[in-house]
């Protein structure tokens, strides 16, 4: 029992110090946040809407309601398991052109965030990664900055692509793999097709 | 205090004499700018660490050091990687989970414990400068050594660092051995500056004089 009281003040001390580390810790976190925040989001905003003009290639386009995107909570029938956003492309008559479908595809190591633009026909304009997190080196050929793999899904749509066409090259499929990563881009080859699937029911 | 110099950078190096931080020193050097951008992070981490560790070294009794330690690591790594994402997202995307990761990188924590706890400020600020820059080279070398082996250009991306600088890299040859790039490449190219550093400190140790024609 000695032994106890006479290490308590120790313990007390101890506590406090520690809390105050805290604080410190948690007011060196707050400012950068404080300060960061709104360029990274002004980042990824523009990341992203750097990202349509390729992703609508070939589309002769006016206007992208990026703000105001119809938003689906999960579950959904889009692909993955995060909320997916459809954006309406439309010309200079404000006539639909296009829809560019934000949806997470399930890769190796976490989603991964894509955006999938299909004109009126059902045909893929163009389809490229917003965020991903897979193994550099493997899984990220499906960056532009590594490969243009991602460009042959552009042009493609369920009628002139077979449905046993949906998969990798080694698998029977149209879609070349990388060379010891095939998780991912069968999950984005997936994650295409099902939109595709989606886009085509929501125009029946 | 150039003795502290002389241990970060070369004598008791964190990379290639302590072999700590292994983990992003193999994982994120298969380019340059990958490593500059690790390195400063890493050097940013480290110093500051080292510092607010040394401020703080008389209230850090035993029972709570480590506890103190890894909420200051945590804290500025989190400082580090935020500011990351703002003015550099691209580098930051390319870094990706190895920029959190500073956190477990055990130079830092080493260096906290060793040094900057029975240290003044000013000490331990230039011990946290020498260690982060001695990290930092090894990190740089790797990186350049492997990127220029594995895809025969070397400060591709730059511009994601300094502004107009250079996108494609300079190119010195066409093509490149991939496997450079791929974790044999890391290990490769780690022993391979192990061995030079050998080479260099058995010459500087023996007591024959070297006599090179």
């Amino acid at each position: 029992m000695s032994d106890q009281t006479s290490r308590r003040p120790g313990v007390i001390a101890g506590t406090v110090k520690l809390t105050l580390f805290a604080l410190v810790a948690a007011t060196i976190v707050a400012a950068a946040w404080q300060v960061t925040r709104e360029r990274i989001a002004t980042n990824r905003h523009a990341a992203k809407i750097a990202l349509f003009e390729p992703v609508l290639a070939g589309v002769a386009f006016d206007a992208v309601d990026y703000a105001n995107p119809s938003r689906l909570s999960p579950p959904h029938d889009l692909p993955g398991n995060e909320a997916a956003l459809i954006y309406t492309v439309s010309d200079k008559n404000a006539r639909e052109v296009a829809r560019v479908y934000e949806v997470s595809a399930k890769g190796y190591s976490g989603p991964i965030r894509l955006l999938i633009g299909i004109d009126t026909t059902s045909t893929l304009t163009g389809v490229r990664v917003i965020a991903h997190t897979e193994t550099p080196g493997l899984g990220d050929w499906i960056e532009t900055s590594r490969s243009d793999w991602i460009d042959t899904f552009t042009g493609r749509s369920l009628a002139n692509t077979p449905k046993d066409g949906w998969r990798l090259q080694k698998e029977g499929g149209e879609f070349a793999a990388f060379t010891g990563a095939s998780i991912t881009p069968r999950a984005v080859v997936n994650a295409v097709k099902q939109t595709l699937e989606y886009d085509a029911r929501q125009r029946l | 205090m150039s003795s502290i110099w002389k241990d970060g950078l070369w004598h008791n190096n964190p990379g290639i004499v302590q072999l700590l931080g292994l983990c992003p020193l193999l994982a994120i050097t298969n380019s340059a700018v990958n490593a500059i951008g690790l390195a400063l992070a890493t050097l940013f981490v480290l110093t500051m660490s080292n510092l607010l560790v040394s401020i703080a070294r008389r209230a850090l009794q035993p029972e709570i050091r480590i506890p103190a330690y890894v909420l200051i690591i945590a804290a500025l790594v989190t400082a580090v990687e935020l500011v990351f994402h703002a003015y550099t997202p691209t580098l930051h995307a390319r870094l990706g989970i190895f920029l959190p990761l500073i956190v477990t990188n055990c130079a830092i924590v080493a260096r906290a414990e060793a040094f900057a706890s029975r240290q003044p400020p000013q000490r331990a600020l230039a011990d946290g400068l020498a260690h982060g820059i001695g990290f930092g080279w090894v990190l740089i070398v790797i990186g350049i050594t492997r990127e220029l082996i594995g895809t025969g250009r070397v400060f591709a991306g730059l511009n994601q660092l300094i502004p107009g600088a250079t996108q494609h890299g300079i190119e010195l040859f066409d093509g490149g051995l991939l496997m450079a790039l791929l974790p044999p490449g890391a290990f490769f190219a780690l022993a391979g500056l192990l061995a030079i550093r050998n080479l260099l400190e058995s010459r500087e140790t023996s007591e024959q004089p070297v006599r090179d024609s």
